[in-house]
């Protein structure tokens, strides 16, 4: 195997385009350093992305966000500007393991890595995140929700690497939430999960929401029948077991050790339903 | 298989090494370096019991390749006393007997460190979320909380008496100016 650490994107595109045989992008290593140990991937060319500066920092311009690929979790909860306009991805991110892990995983790694329950995920699609793709075709930007197409799967050509994800100006009264399901405090994998993003107008009203699920199909689930649920509320009682319902009936998900397929369906609308309240809370709403 | 030269700074050391390109750093320190206080428990990120800092922030070796310490530094558990002066945290850990086997001791001493160097005053309820990365099986966790408790307020009160004897000394100073 050989471990490499180009400095430029354009070459650490370069050696991924010409490597043979396996070889794998390198951010924060907490899922692949992992694979490779207990022998489920075979890796001929390491390429380590955290010598490359532009993607090591978090950068505001106009209110926008541009995460670098290599940013680490820990990083940004330290970011007050950014908690303060996505607390809601931010609080995703920050719920991927312990201390140890905050300190060395990536979003992009967590939106590579292509695992249904990925936690960053459900949030970057609420919060409308765009990711940008550099390959030997040169640059691409891409809506989150298309990079992931199945477990471990993306759409990801050869030689191409994420190199940044930026989320968009946060608008006025709007906010951000995520929450899931693990049967413990800490520590654990989504069994199911909610991300979601609104602005409210006069009066506490919603006029713009959007609702993700996670872990409870091959990739995250964007909800429209329950954001148009809530449009035009205030989340009363009425309109949250609206959002559940319609959240129950968007789920597709498999039974496994962390959950069945009945309990996945109902909580990801408890989830919906909690998360909701949180963004709307944020928000400003009463 | 070609091996990979890396400097780096451990504990304060320069230190160079040759490792393997998917060696870890965690077997570096154990078995090329002789730092054998980080343990590896699991080996996949779960348990702490390797955790050391890379330039500054808490990460478990386990899970860093040796070549990534290029230019870094790393602090492991060795470099915590001062001498044959043991920090507070590992008086501590001893005084309310934090440890029975010890393997999960350096991992927990390590992350401590970090949580008091960034929150001199912690909560319990913080110190349990920062040591959520750390698995003990055989101590439990309550006497490891009430070390660290015991290490805050005791690095608290030495920070009080250290800034109390700068001021004498400052004071001193300024009257024997006045005097001469």
């Amino acid at each position: 195997m050989r471990y490499e650490a180009p400095t430029t994107t354009k070459d650490a595109v370069a050696l991924l385009h010409k490597a043979k045989g396996n070889a794998f992008v390198l951010a924060g290593g907490t899922d692949l350093l992992v694979r490779m140990k207990s022998d489920l991937v075979e890796a001929d060319v390491l390429i380590d992305i955290k010598r490359i500066p532009s993607m090591q920092t978090i950068t505001s311009t106009g209110g926008a966000f541009r995460i670098g690929s290599s940013v680490c979790g820990a990083e940004m909860g330290e970011n007050k500007a950014l908690v303060k306009a996505w607390p809601g991805v931010v609080e995703a991110a920050n719920l991927i393991g312990s201390d140890q892990i905050q300190g060395r995983c990536t979003m992009a790694g967590n939106l590579c890595n292509a695992s249904p329950a990925a936690d960053s995920v459900p949030a970057l699609v609420a919060a409308r995140a765009k990711v940008v793709i550099v390959g030997p075709k040169g640059r691409r930007t891409l809506p989150v929700e298309k990079v992931v197409t199945g477990p471990g799967t993306t759409s990801l050509k050869k030689g191409e690497i994420v190199e940044s994800i930026s989320l968009p100006k946060s608008q006025a009264k709007s906010a951000d939430a995520y929450l899931r399901f693990i049967p413990r405090t800490e520590m654990d994998i989504a069994v199911c999960s909610a991300g979601v993003n609104l602005t409210i107008g006069a009066r506490g009203v919603i006029k713009k929401a959007r609702v993700v699920l996670g872990a409870v199909a091959p990739t995250v689930v964007v909800v429209p029948a329950a954001a148009r649920a809530m449009v035009g509320s205030k989340l009363d009682e009425a309109t949250l077991a609206k959002v559940a319902k319609a959240c129950e009936a968007a789920c597709s998900p498999i039974d496994d050790k962390r959950g069945t397929i009945e309990f996945r369906t109902e909580v990801a609308g408890v989830m919906a339903k909690r998360a909701a309240k949180i963004a709307y809370q944020r928000a400003g709403g009463k | 298989m070609s091996g990979i030269h890396v400097s780096t700074t451990i504990n304060g050391d320069a230190v160079e090494y040759v490792c393997r390109p998917g060696e870890v750093l965690l077997d570096v320190l154990r078995d090329r370096l002789g730092l054998t206080g980080a343990k590896e428990g699991c080996g996949t990120g779960d348990c702490g019991a390797c955790s050391v800092t890379l330039d500054g922030r808490l990460v478990c070796s386990c899970l860093v390749l040796g070549a990534e310490a290029e230019g870094r530094e790393v602090n492991t558990v060795e470099g915590l006393a001062d001498g044959n002066t043991l920090h507070p945290l590992q008086t501590n850990f001893i005084k309310h007997a934090a440890l029975q086997c010890g393997i999960c001791t350096p991992g927990f001493l390590v992350a401590s460190k970090v949580l008091l160097d960034r929150n001199p005053n912690p909560t319990e309820t913080e110190i349990r979320y920062a040591l959520a990365g750390n698995l003990c099986r055989c101590t439990g966790y309550d006497k490891i909380v009430r070390a660290v408790q015991s290490s805050a307020k005791q690095l608290a009160k030495d920070a009080t008496k250290m800034k109390a004897k700068a001021e004498r000394k400052k004071n001193k100073s300024k009257t024997k100016k006045k005097r001469a």
